[in-house]
This record gives C-alpha cells, structure tokens and sequence, in this order.
C-alpha cells in the first residue's frame, strides 16, 4: 500500500537523465510524447528487452497509466518483451525484399544458426527478430538490420560474414 | 430566397446542411452524425458515442458527402455550410455494407450462445446492412479470454476494437486500466497483466459493449433480451438517485441498467446501483414472519405476528411509557415507509424515530437547514471553479458526484479536500490536505482564520472560542485563496463529517468558509432518502415537512447509548449501521422487547429480536425517494415480494390501524404519497444554513479510530451483493495505520493487535498504509468483524496481542 517509487527502484540514475533530456523537447504536460525514447533507453540498459516491472517504472516516471505504456511497448516490434540474444537481426521479408530473395536469406539464416525465426541462439549470442513490416529500404533490397544498421543488398556470402563478425 | 436577408437572420454559430435532402441548421464545430442523431437520421454505429471522445476506427458511419472523393465516417466529419450529405445513396450503402463484410470476417457467428443476442448492436446493424452470406472461408481469429474481476464477463473473440471500454475507463472513469494490446489482426483489448478492472463504474463498459465481448457475470446466461419486462426505477443507495430500469422476467429481477437523465447520471450508473439487485435474492431473505416464542423462533402466520408486534409495542409503551420505545429507519427505505413509521410511532406517543444512523453530533440539528442539501444542482457541481471538499471518500461515498467533481476539474476547476485520510482520487487535486479525526476543527479554523486575515476582519460573533489562536499555514491560506478568488465556488461537507464527534463544530466553521469566501455550502447527505427521511419527519425534532416538533424525542445515537426498553428496528442492521454498534448491540440485548422489520433474518436478529416481519426488498414496493438537490422520483413496485414478504408501507398501516389510530385507511402507497405531499407543502430547497458557532466537542487524547464504511457495505442490500463483496473495494478487516504511528504502538505489518473501544475488544492484523495520518488508526466499519466495535470516530486503544 505503501508507494514506493518503481522509477527510482528499477531505473538508473543515467537512464532517468536520458529520458529527462527527452523530455525537455516536449511540452511539459506532454510527458507521453517521450514514451517510445524512455523505453528505447530502458530497453538498452537491460539487455535488450523490456520486463513488466521496467514498463511500470516507465509509466511512473512520465505519469502515465500502465496500460499505456503496454500499449505502446506491444504495438512496435522494436521493443521486446523477452529475452533476446546480444544482437537482434531483423530480416526484412516484405513485398520488395521478398521479390529479391529474402526467402532464401531467411533460411539461409536459419540453417546457419540453427534457429527459427522469433528464436534466440544458445549461446545468447543472436535473436532473428520476426518482422512484420517493410524496414524502408526497398532500393537495396533484400536487406536485414542488425543492431540498428542497415545491411542491403545482401547475398548469403555477404550475411555470412556480418554474422560471423558478431561477438 | 433573399440571400441577404438570410444572412441577416443567421445565427452565427450554426450552419445549414442539408442530409438526405432535408435542410437543417446545426451547431459550428459539431459532427456531422451529431446532426443526423438530432434529426432521427438513423447511421450505422459502433466505435462512436455521445458521451465519448471520436475514434473513428469502426468506419460503420460512413456517408457520402458531395463533392468528397470517397466516403466519410459521420463520427469524425464536421459539419460545414451548404454541405449535402446523403446516408442512404447506393454509395454510402455499399460503404456501410462493405464495412460490415470486414467487421464479420472474424467476429464469431455464435449469437445463439452468446449473451447479447437479442440486443446486440452488431447483430441488429448486420441485419440491415450486412449480406446474407458470408463470402469467407478463412479461418476467423481467435482470442484468450481474460479475468476482469466479479463484475465483467469476457468472451473477447467477439471484441470488434471499437475502444468504447478502453476510452469510457480513461475518459469518463478516470481509471484507465484496458488498452489495445498488439498490432493489426494480432490486437487484443486488455489490461495486458490481468490486473483486472477496479474501476467503482466498470459496469457501463457493458452497455457501451457494441457485441457480445463484455457482459455482466452475475447476470450471465439467466435471462433472454426479449423475455424481459423493462420499468423505470430510482437507484435505492446513494443521494444521487439515479435512474435505472430494472429489467426482470416472471417477477424476477435480472438486471440493471442506466436511464439515461442528463441532470443526474447521464448514461452512467455506479457498479452499485446496477449489481446490488442480487442482494434481493439473498439466502437469507426471509419468507415468513418469525416470532420468538420460549427463546425458540417459530414461522407464523402474518396476523399472528402482527398481533405478537403490536401487543409487544403495546407492553413498553404502557409499562414503562412512549418515551422508552425507540424507533431507527434506514435512510435507504421510501419516503412512504419513513413517514407512515414516523406517524406510526409518534401515534405511540414517542418522538424516538431517527434516519441518522451514523450522525454523531446532533448538538446543531435545531439549526440545521430543513434538509442536508448540495447547495446546487448536480449539474452545476461540475461548473464550479474551486470547490472544497470536507471528510469525504467523495468517489465511494457518491460515484456520480465524484464524476461531476472530476469533470470540473478537467475544466480546471481546483478541487481541494481536508480529508482524514488520503483517499485516491481519479483526478488532479489543487490541495489534499490530510489530518487525523482530531485535527480537522483546528484544520478548518485555520481556513477560516486565513480568510478573516485575508479581509482584516475579526472573528464573527460567537466563533472566537472556536477559532482560538490557530495560526493559518500556507496550505490553509492556500484553500482560502483559491476559494475566493473564484465565483463558482462551493464547500461541501460528507460523510466523515457526519460520524465526526464534533460534526457540529466542523459544520459551523465549513459554513463559516462558505460564507467568507462567498461560496456556496452544501452537504452530501449519504443516503437514497437521507432528504426524504428529513421531509417524512422521521427525526426526534421535526416532523413532517421538516417543520419543529413540540416533542422532542432521542436521537440515533442517544437511542443506543441510553438504552430503551423497547425498539422497532425498520431495514436496519444496527451492528453495520449505528454509528456505535457496541453501544447498539448492547441495548438491544437488554431490551423488553424488539421488533424487526426487514427483508431479511440474520443471526444477529435472532439474538436481540422478538419478532421480525418479513417486508418487501428493493423493487418489491413501490416508493420514492427525494435525493441531495430535493428532487423527488418515484418508481412502481415491480418484482414479486420473495416469499410472504409485504411491502412496508402495507406493514406499516395495518399496525397503525391495530392500534386504532386514524388515518391509516391507505387503499395504495400513491395515497400515501399524496398525503405526504400536501403535508410537506412547497418546501422551498433550503438557503444556506445558519449554523449556530458552537465548541469543538471532541478533544481527543492519544489515538482515534476512523472508521468510514466501504463503498459496497453501506447498506443491506449491497451487503449482500455477492459479486460486489468479491471485488476489490471491501477491504480485509485490519488496523490500518502509518508506519511512524506503528513503530509509536509498537506494532509490525501484519501482526495481530488488539484493538479496544468503548468497551468492545476485537483482535485484528495490522497493516502499514501511508494514507493515514499520524494518531490515527483506520478499521473499516461495517465490515462482518468489525461490527462489534464502538464509534466509527472516537478513542481507540491498539496494542500488540
């Protein structure tokens, strides 16, 4: 019953000063606008997924109802809301992508790492995202996203060595 | 047609449109599907309602508009001068009829299983606008049910995400707990962690429900849309009064929904007004009279245990005389049960008759206003621009209240409270300012002072003992500038004000603010007929009309703490309903004789009582009720009386005619009801009350209980509303206090103490809750434990067990 501050229990101090920088490009009653970078950055200082407790720190800190921010965290496929490997690779496999081959990259991904798509290698070392929409990059399609840099034009060679070169 | 004289006329603020080829005049800035609402101009409907803001993502509004390239969703288009809009074209039908294709591709075609056949907007709009067949194939999207509490059943397969739940919760509610979760195809409406909806007004989610998705769990499966019987009634708990229907099958109620009534709920109702009915059917109604003969309770007949009522009234009154014969009549009864009771028992020759159960100073009541008023229409409330709130759990006491409340301060409005606990608000406070039972004099003195400062004047006549030396703190001048500075102001007192040891002084200084800062004053009087109680004349002091009596008998209180030989008790359960069980348990076990009349036979009964004569329940009867502005609603006797049950009014006059006294000839309860309105007279809605200054009749040393009475607990209907007593709003029996007071007792969380007051000693755990203020300690009253405890505020003593 008692309120104990989640945002201060379960947000670091650096992750509460980068969600405060983006709140200062907002109005101040306008604190939901910065709920896709606060989880952005909460995301990143915890391995690369979001938990229930981290998304009702989130809600705390900017005022809003939980539901909110599970709203948010749910609808975009950038956030995660289980564990991932060190390195998220998005394979984009829409229209453009698909007509170029993102098929065969696809399995050929699979194969390599012996793992589905949505799955995470054992070792933790590598999670291959589902993707559900186009990573608006069709002039050099296929492409995939690793980490947030875009690869295009790829070939399984190419995949081969972006992977490998992965810690 | 003169152009320019047409333009002369026009009203700046409308423009003309013309729908379906009929001109029409609406307001700037409105919708066009507010328009065709307006004009009975029937368009398609799911995600759009009145009361809500516009989402526009059903897309079954959709109209042809000239010269738009495609069609328009009705809910999200504003008017425009000269716009030509057509609902019914063969374009906007085929929109409309295409919308619905989608909407059914996975929306289960399960009506004949599913609750809301019968009256399903779906349903009925796939009827007119939909195909007769369905052209897919495909496998249709399947989704979890979720656990949303007692109240809300889920069958979310058939949620077509309209969002009306979801914005209702956020908007109206103030409580946003479901949101849409996921994406696309994969969206579900959800709290996403099964938290549940807590919500005191999460039964309107399932009106606003379009489908089958959301419906009630108590209700579910019992009845049909198109066997139920629908009439209007008046919601029997809350002042508010109101408006339900009751819909019922074979005299039987099934459920309860809102009726629309702007001036009051709107289109909403509180979850108690719409799921108490199931305390109607409780398994301890009582069919048939009991007597208790040789300590052995025996079923008679009616005219038996009449007979055995009235000798037994009979015995006291002549014994020992009409003076030791005490009369309690809940709040929640009808305005016919309160004044045939009142007559019945001042034709006894006593005036010990009171509605006032939980009042505990009745030091100012010759001078209090004829009525407990809200100074204003509940319409008005949310207009206000400050308005300050005294010892009240507004949002439990008065959900509808509390939604006013809310919207006024959206509107910016700064709504204050000096509160003996920090109770959650679903809305913005300027000033929460939270002090023990004991402080709240010094507290609103202090309030009172800042204003006497803020004008340079001194204390009024008589108040000066009152207002001592206090000196006002920032938070008190605060208050009072926000009190004064704007117009629509008003001070409203509630509920702890009512049980607060010196309510009097409370009231006085409240009315003081009121008056400095040039507000208005109101009181939130707690109970359906709290008003009609007073203008029945069921008090010691006044009689009908409110107007003095020249017998002034014992008040509620007084009735328990100088026990009398003889009580009638009237739909009153004095363990969860005195102000004082202890003391009220105690003078019923020690008196001669007692009479119940109730609905219901508890074990408590058994103990203290000589008779109980079963009466009709809510619904059973027809009454009125006169709620907080003074209005007066009354609604028909619908379901059939369980068992021998009779309705009270009937009870009552043949008792009256038992003891020969006149006027009890009564053919039904509209003649009562005449009577009681030529006997009231235009009773004028009182002015601002002159409270007497009076002294602060409540110096506590060390530790004080609070005890206030849980939304869902307040009186013996909703007691017995089982899916109610399930949710989350009847708390655990404990001694809730702050840490800092704990560590002073010498208590931990959750260790049992012992608790003593007034005599009464009751072992309970301890719970640390930071909304307490220090010297003080929480026990929830009304609750099956704590219903043998004293004063609901007063002394306590609490120590480890």
């Amino acid at each position: 019953m008692n309120p104990e501050r989640l945002s201060e229990k379960y947000l670091t101090p650096e992750v509460r000063a980068e969600i405060d920088h983006w709140l200062t490009k907002y109005p101040a009653d306008r604190k939901r606008s910065a709920v896709i970078p606060a989880l952005h950055a909460v995301q990143d200082a915890n391995g690369g997924y979001l938990t229930e407790a981290l998304m009702n720190a989130v809600a705390e800190y900017l005022e809003l109802p939980q539901v909110s921010v599970y709203e948010v965290a749910n609808f975009y496929s950038m956030f995660d809301l289980k564990p991932v490997g060190r390195h998220k690779v998005n394979l984009c496999t829409n229209i453009s992508c698909m007509l170029r081959g993102a098929d065969e990259i696809v399995k050929h991904c699979e194969q390599k790492l012996g793992i589905k798509l949505g799955e995470t290698t054992p070792d933790q070392r590598i999670t291959l995202k589902i993707e559900e929409e186009c990573l608006a990059a069709c002039t050099g399609a296929p492409m995939m996203v690793v980490d947030g840099h875009y690869y295009t034009d790829l070939t399984p060679e190419k995949v081969d060595e972006i992977l490998d070169n992965l810690e | 047609m003169n152009a320019k004289v047409d333009q002369e006329q026009k009203n700046p603020d409308l423009v003309t449109i013309e729908v379906d080829g009929v001109s029409m005049e609406v307001r700037k800035g409105a919708m066009l599907i507010e328009a065709t609402d307006a004009a009975n101009v029937h368009v398609p409907r799911f995600c759009y309602h009145k009361k809500l803001s516009v989402a526009a993502n059903c897309r079954m509004c959709l109209v042809e508009v000239e010269r738009a390239p495609k069609p328009l969703p009705a809910c999200a288009t504003p008017v425009a001068d000269g716009m030509r809009v057509f609902t019914k074209s063969e374009r906007a039908l085929a929109a409309q009829k295409g919308v619905m294709e989608f909407l059914l591709i996975n929306h289960p075609l399960d009506c004949p299983i599913c609750d809301q056949g019968g009256e399903c907007e779906l349903q009925d709009v796939a009827l007119g606008y939909g195909r007769g067949v369905s052209r897919f194939t495909e496998r249709k999207r399947v989704v979890e049910d979720e656990n949303l509490g007692p109240l809300v059943a889920t069958e979310m397969t058939r949620c077509i995400h309209c969002t009306r739940c979801v914005r209702f919760l956020d908007e109206v509610a103030g409580q946003r707990e479901l949101g849409g979760i996921g994406r696309g195809e994969h969206t579900v409406i959800s709290t996403y962690v099964e938290a549940g909806v807590r919500s005191e007004l999460s039964g309107n989610v399932i009106d606003l429900c379009p489908v089958g998705a959301l419906t009630s769990k108590p209700y579910r499966f019992s009845a049909r849309a198109w066997e139920m019987l629908s009439h209007a009634a008046i919601a029997p708990h809350d002042s508010v009064g109101s408006n339900i229907n009751l819909h019922h099958v074979r005299g039987k109620v099934k459920r309860v929904a809102p009726r629309e009534n702007e001036s009051l709920n709107e289109t909403w109702i509180s979850d108690r007004d719409r799921f108490s009915y199931q305390g109607i059917y409780s398994e301890d109604r009582l069919p048939r009279p009991l007597v208790k003969r040789n300590g052995e309770w025996e079923e008679v007949e009616w005219e038996t245990a009449l007979e055995v009522t009235a000798k037994g009234l009979r015995q006291v009154v002549e014994a020992h005389g009409g003076g030791q014969l005490g009369a309690l009549i809940s709040p929640t009864s009808t305005l016919e049960e309160l004044y045939l009771l009142s007559r019945l028992v001042r034709g006894l020759g006593s005036a010990n008759i009171d509605h006032r159960l939980r009042q505990a100073d009745f030091s100012d009541q010759a001078k209090a206003p004829a009525f407990p008023h809200l100074g204003l229409s509940v319409e008005e409330l949310e207009a206000q621009r400050a308005v300050l709130v005294i010892g009240s759990n507004v949002r439990s006491e008065l959900p509808i209240i509390n939604l006013r409340l809310r919207k006024a301060s959206l509107a910016g409005a700064a709504v204050m409270t000096v509160n003996p606990r920090r109770f959650k608000a679903n809305y913005e406070l300027a000033v929460d300012h939270v002090v023990a039972p004991q402080a709240m004099v010094r507290e609103l003195a202090a309030v009172a002072q800042a204003l006497l400062d803020a004008k340079g004047e001194p204390a009024p006549a008589g108040f000066a003992e009152l207002l001592g030396d206090v000196k006002p703190g920032r938070v008190h001048q605060d208050i009072a500038t926000k009190l004064q500075e704007q117009e629509q102001a008003v001070v409203l007192t509630g509920a702890l004000v009512e049980s607060h040891p010196a309510g009097a002084a409370l009231r006085a200084l409240a009315g003081l603010i009121a008056r400095l800062s040039n507000a208005r004053f109101g009181q939130l009087p707690q109970a359906a007929n709290s008003v009609g109680a007073c203008l029945a004349g069921a008090q010691p002091h006044r009689g009908v009309g409110a107007r003095k009596s020249d017998q002034v008998g014992l008040d509620a209180r007084r009735m328990f703490e100088e026990p009398r030989k003889g009580y009638l008790l009237f739909n009153v359960e004095p363990e969860f309903d005195a102000w004082n069980p202890s003391a009220a348990r105690k003078a019923l076990a020690e008196a001669e004789f007692v009479a119940v009349m109730s609905p219901y036979a508890t074990p408590d009964m058994a103990d203290y009582a000589d008779v109980i004569l079963p009466i009709s329940a809510f619904s059973e009867t027809a009454g009125t009720y006169v709620n907080l502005e003074g209005r007066w609603q009354s609604a028909g006797g619908v379901a059939a009386p369980v068992g021998e049950a009779r309705p009270g009014w009937r009870v009552l006059r043949v008792l009256g005619n038992l003891f020969d006294l006149d006027g009890f000839d009564y053919q039904g309860a509209d003649q009562v009801l005449d009577e009681i309105r030529s006997a009231v007279g235009e009773a004028a809605v009182p002015a601002a009350p002159a409270w007497e200054p009076v002294v602060n009749a409540f110096q506590a040393q060390g530790l004080v209980r609070l005890g206030d009475v849980p939304i869902y607990r307040t009186d013996m209907l909703v007691r017995r509303a089982s899916a109610l007593q399930a949710t989350v709003h009847t708390p655990a029996a404990a001694v809730y206090l702050a840490a800092a007071t704990a560590a002073a007792v010498g208590v931990r969380e959750g260790q049992q103490v012992r608790v003593r007051q007034d005599g009464a000693s009751l072992e309970l755990p301890a719970v640390i809750d930071d909304s307490i203020p220090a010297d003080c300690v929480w026990i929830p009253a009304a609750l099956e434990e704590t219903g043998v405890l004293g004063p609901m505020q007063g002394e306590v003593t609490v120590e480890a067990a």
